[in-house]
């Protein structure tokens, strides 16, 4: 069973005029580590919504189709329990944070779920030291750097141990190492613990390589799902202006210009390598 | 156009975010300001235009020094286009917006009006004029912004981290748009940790961490030393990446963007016998 999948699914906001999602059909399997990615106001937030039942429950409006989350149909489950198997990690973190420790922030969530204390504790300080902030734990949130704090978010989520954890660019605020670093440890929490990630997110150049599904959204439609390799080499991938990563842009021209390179990088050290062998046996 | 002399600068809680920093900006220039979150690379734009002053050394723009002029007086000269428009718009619709400031710098009703269709044009805001900016995206919220700005056609623009939050195609606009100013001879200042995006525009590179600047030169020079950048935290542009690996087979060692990398790549096998 898919662990989030969606049927014909059209969503129209309260206010809007025309549908924010048309006609969506998308299946995301139990452990995938899927990017997400389109331009600007193309709908990729929205449908990130419907996963744990934000829309329409919070924001109204009209939905058309099913969105299934472990095969539970959304419309008939509420916030509450679909939070238990879907996890959503902001793009601004400060959004997310308000308890007095980094450690009160990330039981908070267990609390409401009513676990017993010592249980709790163990939850938490598993998260803490899966996202590497134990030595954080006493510290205020809002002294705190963008890129701990966007760590102890993603600790908040990871206590609730979901089964999806859908993150809205989290890394915006964050300079290149810092968003690197973040990107490893929701890496690690796909290949090690199995969470099926969705990562929403404008620069491939730095989460592409953990990939291996992506999807392309714009003007409310599904416009490429797929293999990465498969989709970025496309020639339609280019022209939506998504940013397709450097490496596999140079596959492109080179394609263009009759060069083909036989294998399609997705990485630096991938295009240096397949360069490297295609440049020198000549 | 802006001089820093051996400037410090300490916050009032005791922050030294600036440690004795010389730098030239010559009018036209486009110069980009690199360095990781927090290694002072906003402290040292608010200088340009006075909002801050400085604990030790001085800073003169346009051959004032900064601390004998108000910020009013500074901003004519040097436009600031903050990271989160949220902090300089408050207006009820966009043409006031973009009025605001000229009316305080007491231009005529006529010419307001003139400047105000002609910003609003040069972004492609016409249709906005009579919203409220807080009813537009994040992107055209940055547009008003920057509008508002070129709107009193300042000698030198500021702008601090215009690409985040910008999608692919944005991004190419806003290129686009710089190279305009450039042209225009206004000088161009962008703080950024966007090493794609300056290795695309190609200007010169002021690099910091922790206060200091680290080092000054061409994109070129700059985004092709690896050892360098890692002492600001940044990483190599991808291109760069992969020509790094690429040194053994004589193929240039500077190519920083998908331009360069094209001609350096179809060169070099047309080369080949």
């Amino acid at each position: 069973m898919p662990v989030i999948e969606t049927k014909g699914l059209t969503y129209t906001y309260p206010s809007g005029t025309k549908p924010a999602l048309e006609d969506v059909s998308i299946t995301i399997e139990r452990g995938e580590f899927v990017v997400l990615t389109g331009p600007s106001g193309c709908g990729k937030t929205t449908l990130c919504r419907c996963f744990n039942g934000l829309v329409p429950h919070f924001y109204g409006g009209k939905l058309k189709g099913d969105v299934l989350v472990t095969g539970l149909n959304v419309r008939d489950h509420s916030i509450y329990e679909l939070a238990r198997h879907v996890g959503l990690v902001f793009q601004n973190p400060e959004n997310q944070l308000f308890a007095l420790s980094v450690e009160k922030d990330v039981a908070f969530g267990l609390e409401n779920l009513g676990m017993l204390r010592e249980k709790m504790k163990k939850r938490v300080d598993w998260a803490l030291q899966i996202t590497g902030i134990e030595e954080l734990r006493e510290r205020a949130p809002h002294e705190l750097s963008g890129g701990q704090q966007q760590r102890v978010a993603i600790a908040c989520v990871l206590a609730m141990q979901p089964d999806v954890m859908v993150l809205d660019e989290p890394t915006s605020f964050l300079d290149p190492l810092g968003a690197q670093r973040i990107f490893e440890v929701i890496n690690e929490l796909n290949k090690n613990l199995g969470i099926t990630v969705v990562l929403v997110e404008h620069r491939l150049d730095l989460a592409a390589r953990y990939a291996d599904h992506v999807i392309i959204m714009d003007e409310g439609r599904v416009m490429l799902d797929g293999k990465p390799r498969e989709i970025f080499r496309l020639e339609k991938a280019r022209l939506m202006g998504i940013g397709i990563p450097k490496a596999t842009r140079l596959y492109q021209i080179l394609e263009k210009n009759g060069v083909n390179l036989g294998k399609v990088p997705i990485t630096s050290e991938e295009a240096t390598q397949i360069l490297k062998e295609v440049l020198s046996s000549d | 156009m802006i001089e820093v002399k051996n400037v410090s600068f300490t916050y009032p809680n005791g922050v030294e975010a600036l440690h004795e920093v010389s730098l030239t900006i010559r009018d036209g220039e486009f110069v980009a300001i690199m360095g990781q979150n927090g290694a002072g690379k906003t402290t040292l734009v608010k200088h340009f235009n006075g909002l801050l002053k400085p604990t030790k050394g001085e800073v003169v723009v346009d051959g004032v020094n900064t601390k004998e002029a108000s910020v009013a007086a500074l901003s004519r000269k040097v436009g600031f286009v903050f990271q989160n428009p949220d902090h300089q718009l408050f207006s009820e619709t966009v043409e006031d917006e973009i009025a605001f400031a000229l009316k305080n710098f007491g231009f005529e009703e006529d010419v307001i009006k003139k400047r105000v269709d002609w910003a609003l044009n040069l972004l492609d805001l016409k249709k906005y004029r009579k919203t409220s900016p807080f009813m537009l995206s994040g992107g055209e919220r940055k547009r008003v912004a920057l509008a508002s700005v070129l709107a009193w056609d300042p000698k030198a623009i500021i702008l601090d981290e215009p690409t985040i939050g910008q999608d692919q195609n944005q991004k190419d606009v806003l290129q686009q748009f710089i190279a305009q100013l450039v042209a225009q001879r206004k000088t161009v200042v962008i703080v950024t940790h966007d090493v794609e995006f300056v290795a695309e525009c190609n200007p010169k590179i002021v690099l910091m961490a922790d206060g200091k600047i680290l080092a000054e030169g061409s994109a070129k020079k700059i985004l092709t030393n690896p050892h360098l950048l890692a002492k600001a935290s940044i990483v190599l542009p991808q291109i760069a990446q992969i020509f790094s690996g690429l040194v053994g087979l004589g193929l240039p060692t500077d190519v920083i963007n998908i331009h360069e990398a094209e001609k350096a790549l179809l060169d070099f096998m047309e080369a080949k016998p």
